[in-house]
């Protein structure tokens, strides 16, 4: 019964979606008030009915309902509760389901929050985003349909793929798919801007807020599902290049891109089209994502079940979207009025240059990851792209785009001087040539010459930024007191941009330290051999097995000693699930926040007396993930900024109550 | 011109879109043989203890020649074995074996299980003339001309669909043509 009254409000959710769609437009068109006045309560619907849908979906999966198919192939009666509920959308239907919330979450915060917007933008943008739903919807219903019953019930389920039986991986997808589909919301700005025919600082000063909510969750989820890549495959690697990494990787690129151009609409009223077509693109990329990951295209290690008629339909829904809105766009945007002008050498001309740089990124990344789908349509032959051709092409964009990160915000608005903004990052250069000094002495010269250019750039990252922070408190040239009350009174997102900027430093080098310097040793040991990774000597104790509440394992116990003394004892286990005949390694990780030891118990040898074990030695690997949590936070410090909570730059124009953009 | 600059994006958007849509007839798995085109390898397979013929360069001319690599310890064989057995009985297609490292008396009581549509059987024991052509795995099914070069190579169990679209047409094709 319960799933029914899921269908049945997921069906209802597609006619307001459809409602929600055309009547606000139409009132925005026409400058009726109370057509327009639809978009608000019926975003607010189509979330509560889809909420409820969703919820039905949960129930299901949480009670163990085998009547309805996808319980039967995403459970098991045994399975732990959290994976029970996670294991919603770890499946294709149920994670679209998932998309669909998040989509009409934005809409209706948009509905909810967006009370300053002029009420034809705000019917448009939830009109566009109504849209977006229909689509969704559609999809599901049509292709995915969540709610098909089987008769007869089967008395247990397949259970999920075990390697998502993971509290990592268990919250990876929401992240991912806020992100994604937080970047709805400046698409339908967008749209919403060319159909006004109007884009000014306030728009940007309203978009920029959702942008930035959808980038901080999108580095929030790319930075878990590395992670989980990380300890949960066994082969100590972070980031692989495929094209599903490559997928998220390619909305947070144009996403940033989105993010800064923003600014430069906001502050200087310039930059317009480009921000808006910014906007199309990154939505666009989260899309070409979803049909990357399902229509099965690409040779991925983590593709879904792929089913060509689900292809097909995303394909139509991207073409829709991203056609029809690049369509508009050639009709609407060259009619856009132009702002402010500006020298290169200004703040505008830096983020010109990040956004050239973070393009050509994307631009890099896409053509690799289609690549081998472009010759193969053209019947010249049969690819694979793989890290030593991302390597080659993207590190050459970034490194100048992290360079020129720490310098952008020295350079004043309109004019810069680009040589008083070098003098005031001395100290910023000396901390660099240091660390570059340190990490030389420390590795005796060792690896490569591109690990010194990293910690080079990591360090000019995180000591520039913070050197850009000093200069704005002016600290140390007015007494401490004084410096601290500046902070305090810094816009928060001053704050944020310092908090990012310097944990991507930190983030590059935890890239550089386990690309540059990890030591591996991948042998066969029986109980009672000793190895040695790194400067660590590793003794295996013994193997036992236990079992768990799905699952049995073999558990190795090993003692990591560093000259003599005791570091640590790892547990890494071997688990089998006995439903998916699956295996999966648990790699026990010992952490100093500096480097990880790693040790991973692979299979057994023919004999079964001996194991192959992986021992890994990552140097600041940790740094990664600590510099993407640090880049999130500051998205969200910045998103905590006054000027966007109340929607005006200042006290006073929020006390004068025009809000209204002036033409 | 300034407006063409605008319409850019949208060209190479429906480049991408055409791309992708092509895309959904190929499969990225689908790792073509360096075969194609080529003579068979030089080789020269004994048959089975108590058969007539074995498998060899000289064998594979004369007729178009459907060579299917199989093993009895293979349950992928076992499925597509009817399929190919109609081909045999009902299509006149010739279709020979190379018994892939497999022992004499299983491959031959499963032959006698199972029915044997094989022409001859070579017996690939140590798997090295499988590795001549670019098997890695059983079965795999390759398409032969008249002059006995490989034209179309198959990997994994065939099914109706592979042979009604694909392998059957072929074999008509190259009978007419020589």
């Amino acid at each position: 019964m319960i799933p029914e009254l899921g269908h049945y409000a997921l069906v209802l959710a597609l006619f307001v979606a459809l409602v929600q769609s055309g009547v606000p437009l139409v009132g925005a068109a026409t400058g009726n008030a109370a057509w327009m006045g639809v978009a608000r309560p019926a975003a607010l619907a189509q979330m509560l009915l889809v909420l409820v849908a969703y919820g039905a979906l949960t129930w299901a999966h949480v009670v163990s309902d085998f009547s309805v198919s996808n319980v039967v192939a995403n459970s098991h009666s045994m399975k732990p509760m959290l994976y029970k509920v996670s294991g919603v959308w770890g499946n294709h239907e149920g994670s679209m389901m998932l998309w669909v919330v998040m989509l009409t979450a934005f809409g209706a915060a948009v509905g909810v929050f967006g009370r300053n917007l002029p009420p034809s933008l705000k019917a448009r943008v939830i009109a566009v985003q109504g849209m977006i739903g229909v689509g969704f919807l559609l999809f599901i219903l049509i292709t995915s349909n969540p709610f098909t019953r089987v008769v007869p019930a089967p008395l247990d389920g397949n259970d999920l793929n075990p390697l998502l039986q993971d509290p990592g991986l268990a919250f990876h997808p929401p992240f991912l798919y806020a992100g994604y589909v937080g970047f709805s919301i400046a698409f339908s700005f967008a749209v919403a801007a060319l159909i006004e025919g109007r884009v000014d600082p306030a728009w940007a000063r309203w978009v920029r807020p959702w942008t930035l909510a959808a980038w901080s969750t999108l580095t929030a989820g790319i930075a878990l599902g590395s992670w989980w890549a990380y300890y949960e495959l066994g082969w100590g690697g972070w980031w692989y290049w495929d094209p599903v990494e490559n997928a998220s990787f390619m909305p947070w690129l144009a996403g940033t891109a989105l993010l800064h151009s923003a600014i430069v609409v906001e502050k200087r009223d310039a930059l317009k089209t480009w921000t808006i077509l910014l906007a199309i693109i990154t939505f666009s990329l989260s899309l070409m994502g979803t049909f990357l990951v399902r229509s099965g295209i690409l040779t991925s290690v983590h593709a879904f079940a792929v089913d060509p008629a689900r292809g097909v339909f995303i394909l139509v829904l991207l073409a829709i979207a991203t056609g029809g809105s690049l369509l508009l766009y050639s009709v609407r945007a060259p009619s856009l009025k132009t702002g402010g002008l500006f020298a290169p050498v200004s703040r505008e001309g830096s983020l010109v240059l990040n956004n050239l740089l973070l393009s050509t990124g994307t631009a890099t990344v896409f053509i690799g990851t289609l690549y081998p789908l472009f010759l193969d349509v053209l019947n010249l032959g049969k690819v694979s792209v793989g890290p030593p051709f991302f390597n080659a092409t993207f590190i050459p964009v970034a490194i100048p785009m992290v360079v020129a990160m720490v310098v952008g915000p020295f350079l004043a608005w309109k004019r810069g001087d680009l040589l008083g903004a070098l003098t005031r990052l001395w100290s910023a250069g000396v901390a660099t040539v240091a660390c570059v000094a340190v990490a030389a002495y420390v590795t005796n010269g060792g690896g490569p010459l591109l690990a010194l250019v990293g910690v080079a750039l990591a360090a000019w990252a995180f000591f520039g930024s913070l050197a850009e922070f000093a200069e704005r408190i002016r600290l140390f040239r007015i007494p401490v007191k004084d410096s601290w009350n500046r902070a305090v009174n810094l816009p928060r997102s001053a704050w944020g941009m310092t908090i990012a900027h310097a944990s991507m430093g930190i983030a590059i080098a935890g890239m550089t330290g386990t690309s540059a310097w990890q030591s591996e040793t991948i042998q066969a040991m029986k109980p009672g051999d000793n190895a040695t990774v790194g400067a660590y000597a590793v003794h295996f104790d013994r193997v036992g097995t236990m079992q768990g509440p799905n699952y049995s394992a073999e558990q190795g116990v090993f003692t990591v000693t560093r000259d003599g003394r005791h570091i640590a004892t790892l547990t890494p286990q071997r688990r089998s699930y006995p439903v998916t005949r699956m295996t999966t390694t648990e790699a026990a990780i010992h952490t100093t926040w500096l480097s990880d030891v790693y040790v991973a118990l692979g299979d057994p040898t023919q004999n079964g007396t001996a194991w192959t074990v992986r021992l890994y030695h990552h140097p600041l690997v940790p740094w990664i993930w600590i510099g993407s949590l640090g880049m999130m936070l500051g998205g969200l410090v910045s998103l905590s900024d006054r000027r966007f909570r109340v929607g005006a730059p200042e006290r006073r124009s929020a006390a004068k109550g025009t809000l209204q953009p002036a033409e | 011109m300034r407006r063409l600059i605008y319409l850019l994006p949208l060209l190479l958007f429906v480049g991408v879109g055409v791309a992708f849509l092509r895309g959904f007839d190929r499969d990225p798995r689908d790792i073509p043989s360096a075969l194609i085109d080529k003579p068979a390898p030089d080789f020269s397979l004994p048959p089975l203890p108590g058969y007539k013929e074995g498998l060899s360069n000289a064998t594979l001319k004369g007729d178009v020649t459907l060579v299917n690599v199989f093993a009895s310890w293979c349950i992928p064989c076992k499925a597509e074995h009817p399929i190919i057995t109609r081909l045999a009985r009902e299509q006149g297609v010739t279709v020979r074996g190379i018994n892939h490292k497999d022992k004499a008396e299983d491959a031959i009581a499963w032959l006698k299980r199972n029915g044997d549509p094989y022409a001859s059987i070579g017996v690939d024991l140590d798997g090295r003339v499988s590795i001549d052509w670019g098997v890695y795995g059983v079965p795999e099914t390759f398409l032969l001309d008249r002059q006995g070069r490989i034209r179309f190579k198959h990997v994994g169990p065939l099914t109706p669909q592979v042979v009604d679209e694909q392998i059957l047409p072929m074999v008509k094709h190259l009978r007419s043509a020589s």
